[in-house]
């Protein structure tokens, strides 16, 4: 079924987007990034982050605050408010966050993707927003497409079947 | 160096730098396959990842890389993409197997690639150290084979660059009959290029 009407939004790297029923939001390549989705149910809002990194503390310079899971969650949040979603009917669900390099560099093979889902999450609980569904870790890059009309989170990884959440 | 204290001169001569390293590394390269390579004159620049990313063919496109890390008086980032067939392709040369022989990545071939990144990077930075009088190294090399879009920011961070724009020294390789394909990318790290710059005389 295409339905002209419909519209898949994309969502760049270190970008945010919200988008309402019936549309659509898709980020593509999700390595080590992590792709955050939160939904409201209630009025059919969705958001989703893509983040490279989970600290912007450690940074003097900050250009994008979606490059950061600690500004980006807050940013989309208060951009999925003025969307007429309702903070506390959020839920999340999270994909990527994988480790992509095969080898020996420590310094190229530190979990930058764990850090990052581990940051994500501990800041999804501070806000009281719950964990709904993941796909994440593992070494395998992911595209994701958030459906705004029933909040499905649908993954494709190269040469798997999609699988959704 | 920032973007806006860069003169053309200082994009210029960076690119001569690469021209002169990936000259060095294709014949390298040529020597090891017993084919003769070509390569386009590199561009040099500051690019937004996502350019990057299209350059080569867009997030989604399966590609397999080699990173290395140059170490060193100067320190920088070093990337080999090879689309899906070149990467098939090149493991064929390498292994003297009739064209076509190799039609997935196994442990042997994976290596085989990381082997040509070795290569490649080992020409490359002996050429630019020769020139500039800098000792420099490179690491093992790692590997992924996967969704450029997956790889390409991981690359970035892993190596600190977490800027808008990242100053890469790009071109690209082939084979004659163009059947194998690559990109090459050298990212600096913030100071190297002026450590570059200086070694060569090029600062005012």
């Amino acid at each position: 079924m295409v339905n002209e009407n419909i519209k898949e939004i994309p969502v760049g790297i270190a970008d945010l987007k919200v988008v309402r029923t019936p549309n659509r939001l898709i980020t593509l390549g999700l390595g080590s990034c992590v792709g955050v989705c939160l939904y409201d149910p209630t009025t059919h809002t969705a958001g989703l982050l893509h983040l490279m990194l989970p600290d912007s503390t450690k940074f003097s310079q900050v250009t994008k605050k979606a490059k950061f899971a600690d500004l980006g969650i807050q940013e989309l949040i208060s951009l999925m408010k003025k969307n007429g979603a309702i903070t506390s009917k959020l839920i999340a669900k999270l994909v990527g966050g994988a480790q992509m390099f095969s080898g020996m560099d420590d310094k190229l093979t530190m979990n930058i993707g764990k850090r990052n889902v581990e940051k994500t999450r501990e800041i999804l609980k501070s806000l009281s927003i719950s964990v709904a569904a993941q796909d994440v870790g593992g070494n395998k890059g992911r595209t994701m497409i958030v459906d705004a009309t029933n909040g499905k989170v649908y993954i494709r990884t190269l040469g798997k079947q999609q699988k959704v959440i | 160096m920032s973007q806006s204290e860069m003169s053309p001169m200082h994009l210029d001569a960076l690119k001569e730098i690469g021209n002169i390293g990936m000259g060095n590394a294709l014949t390298s390269l040529s020597q090891l396959v017993n084919q003769e390579l070509s390569m386009t004159v590199p561009q040099t620049g500051f690019y937004p990842l996502e350019d990057v990313i299209s350059q080569v063919g867009g997030e989604e496109k399966l590609v397999s890389c080699v990173i290395l890390r140059v170490l060193g008086d100067i320190q920088g980032t070093v990337m080999f993409v090879f689309d899906e067939q070149s990467t098939y392709l090149l493991i064929d040369l390498l292994m003297g197997l009739p064209e076509g022989s190799t039609t997935m990545l196994d442990e042997m071939g994976q290596s085989a690639v990381q082997e040509v990144g070795n290569v490649l990077t080992g020409s490359f930075t002996s050429a630019i150290g020769m020139m500039s009088q800098l000792k420099l190294v490179t690491t093992v090399p790692v590997f992924a084979l996967d969704m450029l879009g997956a790889i390409l920011p991981s690359v970035m961070i892993a190596s600190g660059r977490v800027e808008d724009k990242i100053l890469a020294i790009e071109n690209e390789l082939f084979q004659s009959n163009q059947k194998v394909k690559g990109h090459f990318f050298f990212f600096a790290d913030p100071d190297a290029v002026d450590k570059l710059l200086e070694a060569l005389g090029l600062t005012e």
